[in-house]
Formats: structure tokens, sequence, C-alpha cells
């Protein structure tokens, strides 16, 4: 059959899944439309959570840019997955026992202050805007990609589906959906993987067929390593950045998984605090079958793409390398006129311009694998894109209705009028987010790392103190997160957009990227938080008893 | 027994944060240079832990608390 006609088919039966999952979940109370109602199964919610936090970058980029830095790599492989661990140890169970809505919430109540919570709202919004634009754009990109409409189409398509789930169903219909966009995204992962895993080293389980030996009985690992060599490029297996920037970059991107809004909230979701852990460990294992599996993929694509390429003529490359170089994911320039490919790490003589997300996208044509291969892989990335989204839009709604109108302008609302506000605002919040996919700012790459940045010198610090300190107190918490976000919002726009004097990575702060700046950023926060609080009074007594009373289990 | 509870548990935390710093940080990053020259199958060590070790250790590590914490709950029920 057409591949056309697969992926329509894959892409319609997907969609119309989702719907009917959101008219079956429909939500008739705040507590339904913030958090599910609040009895979400721990495996269920783990799923969710796994689908919320893997987007269309996890799912298409990764294992591309893995494979084109390949020991540097791991500073995503370790930093997306560590922060779980703390999630599950530090954060979750706790804001589970606290019981209520959103993250602003906690450190509203537990800060004792309307300032408090507006900061928070304030970074709870620039954080999901930041994640949602690209989200939106990777939908359209998908589309026009595999179903031949323009981008503009695709990204309304996408608006519509997300927006008759969120807006219908709230948390609930997310939370479903979510679950079934985890079994269709992963299905989708793993079954191209499997087969060039076993094409590669004829061991069909990727994980393992990492570390194996080729046809040859040459281990992969080496093979590419010595590839590498060859054309010039650092070892595959050890980095080219600097010891202490590989640290702060995992250790800024762990602790913002951590403090990331939408992450948090999917644990407001469960019954009980065991629950919450639960769904964390089980969240983590769903996450962790995609984050092992790319790594095996980047060093399959990486050994297949020198091979097939390197030093041959373009007259003789297969199909795929014409229809890829059309949509400028591969792109060939013969510099020295001699017919054949060179592929090296000098910029002046190389001839081969790679993205990084061909490495996922071709391989089921590299595999020879057949269309609904191809077919499936548009609708795993169309779930990963779809369901970050969603999560994020809640975010976004929560934060305007129930932060800033429930709690802050008009307390007296009835239940029925927040409600209809919480929609409102993803509506709202859904027509933003497609007008960014549409015309994105040019910094959506770049503020990613914003984000995670910000989640980590902003919240994870703030909610950490609030459980295991009952001293911190307000000025304490909002000093810190003021410095904290300011100075990581210094460093980006330095940095990054090229104001306040603008810098180059020589200038860099001890050597950090900006990606790795959230860590110092967070150790600010911490040590203001402190001295802050030092020299004020320490908070009431009922605070102090909301704080043990959150320890209980 | 309340304050027996929460010290049990920030002493569970401290000894698995010590493990998540170790297996992620410590062999993944500060180490893999040593760790490089030890080679299993057909990986390098801190490479392996760097990109595939560390994740399933996070693993182990969650669940293993999830088991900690179980038992602590029924322990504090049953004093109770």
């Amino acid at each position: 059959m057409e591949l056309q006609y697969w992926i329509w088919i894959a892409v319609g039966l997907s969609f119309s899944l989702y719907i009917g999952i959101a008219i079956w979940s429909r939500a008739g109370s705040t507590k339904e439309f913030y958090v599910a109602g609040g009895g979400v199964h721990p495996i269920a919610n783990g799923m969710a959570t796994a689908a919320d936090w893997m987007s269309a970058a996890s799912f298409i980029s990764m294992a591309g840019i893995i494979s084109l830095s390949g020991y540097d790599g791991s500073v995503y492989l370790m930093g997306w997955t560590g922060g779980y661990v703390l999630l599950a140890l530090l954060l979750a169970p706790y804001l589970r026992k606290f019981g209520k809505f959103t993250v602003p919430d906690f450190i509203g109540d537990r800060y004792y202050s309307n300032t408090a919570r507006s900061v928070a709202v304030f970074c709870a919004l620039i954080v999901s805007f930041t994640y949602i634009a690209g989200q939106m754009r990777g939908v359209g990109v998908v589309f026009s990609r595999y179903l031949e409409v323009d981008i503009v189409t695709g990204v309304l398509i996408g608006m519509g589906i997300v927006l008759f789930y969120a807006v219908l169903g709230g948390m609930k219909g997310i939370t479903y959906t979510q679950v079934a966009q985890y079994c269709v995204l992963i299905f989708a992962f793993m079954v191209p993987a499997v087969f060039i895993s076993f094409m590669v080293t004829g061991n069909v389980i990727p994980q393992f067929g990492f570390g194996a030996t080729d046809v040859k009985g040459v281990y992969l690992l080496d093979k590419l390593d010595g590839l590498h060599k060859e054309l010039g490029f650092h070892e595959y297996t050890s980095g080219s950045k600097s010891l202490f920037d590989v640290f702060c970059i995992t250790m800024a991107l762990m602790v913002g998984t951590a403090g990331l809004p939408h992450v948090i909230v999917r644990f407001f979701t469960v019954k009980k605090v065991s629950d919450a852990r639960k769904s964390a460990g089980w969240a983590l294992l769903f996450i962790a079958i995609l984050y092992t599996t790319a790594p095996a993929i980047a060093v399959f694509s990486r050994t297949n793409l020198i091979e097939t390429v390197s030093n041959k003529p373009y007259e003789q490359m297969p199909y795929w390398f014409e229809k890829w170089e059309t949509t400028g994911l591969l792109g060939f320039t013969d510099k020295n006129d001699d017919g054949l490919i060179q592929y090296s790490a000098d910029a002046i003589t190389n001839e081969l311009d790679v993205d990084v997300d061909i490495m996922v996208l071709a391989n089921p044509e590299i595999a020879n694998l057949p269309n609904w291969v191809i077919a499936l892989l548009a609708a795993g990335a169309l779930a990963a894109a779809l369901s970050t989204a969603a999560g994020l839009l809640l975010v976004i709604s929560s934060a305007v209705s129930h932060d800033l109108l429930k709690k802050m302008i008009k307390p007296n609302i009835s239940e029925k009028g927040e409600l209809v506000a919480a929609r409102l605002a993803a509506t709202a919040a859904v027509c933003l987010a497609g007008y960014f996919g549409i015309n994105p700012p040019g910094f959506v790459a770049a503020t990613v790392a914003l984000a995670f940045g910000l989640a980590a010198s902003s919240f994870f610090p703030a909610i950490l103190f609030g459980i295991f300190s009952k001293r911190i107190n307000r000025e304490g918490a909002i000093s810190g997160m003021l410095v904290g976000v300011s100075l990581m919002l210094f460093y980006m726009l330095k940095f990054k957009f090229g104001w306040f004097g603008a810098g180059t990575k020589a200038d860099w702060w001890f050597g950090i990227s900006p990606e790795g700046f959230g860590t110092i950023a967070m150790l600010a926060n911490f040590i203001v938080t402190i001295v802050v609080t030092s020299c004020t009074p320490e908070p009431s007594k009922e605070i102090q008893k909301l704080v043990t009373n959150i320890r209980k289990p | 027994m309340k304050n027996t509870y929460w010290k049990k548990n920030v002493q569970y935390i401290s000894i698995l944060l010590t493990l998540w710093f170790i297996v992620s940080f410590g062999c993944g990053i500060l180490f893999v240079e040593q760790l490089n020259t030890i080679k299993i199958g057909g990986f390098k060590l801190g490479f392996w832990f760097a990109q595939q070790g560390s994740i399933f250790c996070f693993v182990i590590i969650i669940f293993t608390y999830i088991y900690l914490m179980n038992r602590l709950d029924k322990k504090l029920n049953k004093d109770e």
C-alpha cells in the first residue's frame, strides 16, 4: 500500500482514539479539571507522566543529538532521567500529602504570602510557554513532513485536537489520552529500533545490541571510535566539553526536571502518598525504555551513516539519501568536485551536513522497513508532541484560573465560574501556543535550556526548603527565588541573546555554558534564602504545623 | 514515634541520594576517564555508566525507596 495511505490511517486512528477518550472523560468539577479527581492508578499515572515528559524533542531529536556528540550527549540521558530520583525522594510524596492543585498553591501557602504565589505563577507561566511553543512547532513539522500539508495547517490540526480534549476533559481527559499516547509513542519508537539492532548486531534488544559486535565480530563502539578518529572527530566514547561544564549541565537538567510544574502536578492526581512514590518509579521505568534505547539507536545510525556515505560516490547513494536531501535534513556540496562524499570534522573540507532529526526519522528507510513502520513513526512523534503540549496547557490554565483568579483576584468565585475560567484560559493558551508554533520566535531552541534553568533556580529550592526545613520563612524564599530567576535570566540574555554587552564562550563565568548555569543560579538561590531567613523572624506555629503534617505519611 | 518515622525517612533518602550521586556524577562524569580503562564486553565502563548504567541504577534506587517506605509505613501503622 502507498505510504501516504498508511500515514493517514495511523494518524487518523490514533487521533480518533484520543477524541474518543476525551468524550468519555469529560471533567465535571474543578477537582476533575485540575487533578483528574485525584484517583488515578499509579501505573496509569506513570505512563501519563512518561508521555507528559517525553516531548517531540525526546522522540525525534535526542537520539540524533547523542549520535552527533557521542559521550557529550550523556548530559541529556542522565539529566533527563536522574531528576525523577529527586522527584520521588524529595518532592512528589510531600506535595501529594499537601493535597492542593498547583505548584504556586504550595509555595503561596507554605510561605504564607501572595507575593510568593505571584512569583511562582510568573515562573510557571514563563517555563510552560517556552516549552509549549516548541511542541506546537513539532506538531506542525511532523504534519508537513509526513502528510504533505503546510506547517500552518499542521499546527491548526494539532491545536484543534489538543483544544478538544484539554478543554473538555481538563486533567482527567489529558491523563487518559496521555496513557494512550505513551503506548503509541513507545511502540513507534521501539519497532524500528528492534529491527535496526537486529540488522546491525543480530541482537533484537537494542540495549544489548549497543554493546555487541557487528557481523564481522568487531565491537560496535570500538568500530565507531575508529571511524571517528579516521574522520578527525573526537572519539565517540569520550567527550569534548570540559568536565566541570558537563557536571553543571547534568545537574541543571536533573534539578530542572524535578522542578518543572507540568511534571510535578502529575503527582497531585494519585490517591495517596505511597501512590505518588510508586508513580514516580513507574514513570521513570517507562521513560527508561526510550532513554536506554536512544543511545543504542545513536550508535547504530552513526555507524550506518558513516559506512554508507564516507568516501563513496554520490551517484551510488541509496534512494533515501536523495529523499532526505530534498527535505534539507541532509546536505551535500561537492567542494572538490570528485563526485565522492567527504565527511569530516574539518569544516573546510567537510561536504556533508547532517541534521540531528534524521537519525530517528530516516531509520525505517535505512533499515528497509515496510511503509507501515514509517506511518507508525509519524503517529508516535505526534503523540509525543501532543501529550507534552496538553500537560503544559493545563499548567498555564490552572495558573490563570486557580492561582491568579481564585486565590488572588476573586476569591469568592463559584466552582462553576472557576471551571469556565479554566476552560477559557486553556483556549486562550492554545491559541497563543499555536501562534508561536506558526511564527516561531527565533529563540525557541535556545530557551529550552532557559526553561530548565528557571525551574532549577526558582521552584526546586523553594519547594525543597518548604518541606525539609521549618525555619525557612517568607522573606527568605521570596528573595531566593527572585535572585535565582534574575541571575538565570541575566546570564541567558547576555550569552544567548547578546544583551548586557553580550559575550562569547571565553567570557563564560567559570567556563559554564548557559545550559549549565541553572546549577549556579540554584546555588545562589539556596545561599540567599538561608542568609535572608537567618536575619528575619521564623514562620508562625501554624506554618510549622503544616510542615510537620506533610511529613506524615 | 512520628519523629523516628521522619528520621528514618531522612536516613533512607541520604543513603539513596548518595548512591544516585555516585552512579551518575561519580561514575559517569568525575571518574569517567579512570573507569573507561576497564572494559566489559563492548563497553568502556565509564561510558556505559554515562549512557545506560546510571539510568538502570536510577530505576532501582526509586523502587528500593518505594519498598523501604512501604515497610516503614506498615511498621508505623502497627505501632499506632
